[in-house]
């Protein structure tokens, strides 16, 4: 479960060393869009040291490859042999790549004797976002990150700050994740400076149904963390329901300060109270 | 041959390596003061893990973590190889 990811360039060693210290709960290792052509071997250099040698690493690592029709995926994907790896990060990713990156990580991980891994697609494509419904079953997703930066490029729109523009695929995203049980994560707000923007936008994102969002400057995670955590007035409220529930565990449906409370409110409880105590606000 | 890797960022190091007559290791860094005999050996470790001794190694080093220094020496070497 996520609320804030962090985009680390793979090449950058004061941002790597600083990695575990972030405020992220999970930090992607980029190896893809940071890193020039002539830097590729480098940063994935730089990152297997990294990951085999630090004493200290983030709880969680999510590792962004280059898209399987390049000659680094594969050796990307060596990587995963330091099982320092949470996630892998897929980049546009539609039914096609999913099939074929399965294919491969099917062979390359029992032929390596690794254990399973994780993917969280990257749907930052018109194919993507039009064929979402059709790869968010697989069964190694567990997350759905939106890509607006290549979108609009791919849409040949001008990408603003009021997102509007991005208000379908975004909505694809959480409803493809929402079916299936997918962590629906929105795409970072790319202005660094404007905090505040940052705050609007993503109470909106949040109020869709995004469930996390990405971020491309340790400055934005306080913010983020924030609005994609239940709030106090939220935990209370579920605390309330839960011991009312517990009370009466065989009432279907009951009231509560005068509202009705049935199965689908004492289910929503229970995930605040999960969130709230995964990252420790209570 | 020669191979080049890393750069002189804050907490990276620069490292060109080039074919000798025999092994020969320059450290120019800011921390050298404290650490010059813990960057030689990252240097000569990887050396000898690469089974390269006729080399001349210069590091200009900008406060590199073992772990950067290595890797970056190691890029510069497969750039060397791949000098041909």
């Amino acid at each position: 479960m996520f609320r804030s990811l962090l985009f680390i360039p793979g090449n950058n060693p004061s941002m790597l060393q600083n990695a575990d210290v972030f405020l992220a709960d999970a930090i992607i290792i980029d190896l893809e869009d940071a890193i020039s052509i002539k830097e590729k071997d480098n940063a994935r250099n730089l990152v297997h040291n990294y990951l085999t040698t630090s004493s200290v690493l983030p709880k969680q690592i999510v590792l962004r490859v280059n898209s399987i029709d390049t000659v680094w995926f594969k050796k990307d994907l060596d990587l995963l042999k330091t099982n320092k790896i949470n996630y892998l990060l897929i980049p546009k990713v539609d039914s096609k790549t999913m099939i074929e990156v399965n294919e491969y990580l099917d062979a390359f991980l029992l032929n390596n004797n690794l254990d399973e891994i994780k993917i969280i697609a990257l749907v930052e494509t018109a194919r993507g976002v039009t064929e979402i419904d059709k790869f968010a079953e697989n069964k190694r997703l567990c997350a759905i990150l939106l890509g607006a930066e290549d979108l609009t490029n791919d849409l040949e729109i001008k990408r603003t700050e009021t997102n509007q523009e991005i208000f379908y695929a975004r909505s694809k995203v959480i409803y493809a994740c929402a079916a299936n049980k997918l962590i629906a994560i929105d795409t970072p707000f790319t202005n660094i400076n404007d905090l505040l923007g940052l705050e609007k936008d993503s109470d909106f994102s949040n109020s869709l149904g995004m469930k996390a969002r990405a971020c491309i400057h340790p400055n934005q995670l306080e913010t983020v963390n924030r609005i994609y955590s239940p709030s106090n007035e939220e935990i209370n409220w579920a605390l309330e329901v839960f011991k009312a529930h517990q009370a009466n565990p065989n009432v279907g449906a009951f009231q509560l300060k005068g509202k009705m409370i049935d199965k689908p409110i004492i289910e929503r409880a229970k995930k605040i109270i999960e969130k709230a105590k995964l990252f420790n606000l209570m | 041959m020669k191979g080049i890797a890393g750069s002189k960022e804050s907490n990276d190091c620069l490292i060109t390596i080039e074919s000798s007559v025999k092994r020969k290791i320059e450290i120019n860094s800011i921390v050298g003061v404290f650490f010059y005999d813990q960057i030689l050996k990252v240097v000569e470790d990887t050396l000898d893990e690469q089974g390269l001794h006729n080399v001349k190694v210069i590091v200009e080093d900008k406060g590199a973590l073992d772990y950067t220094i290595k890797s970056r020496l190691l890029t510069a070497i497969e750039r060397m190889r791949e000098d041909v």
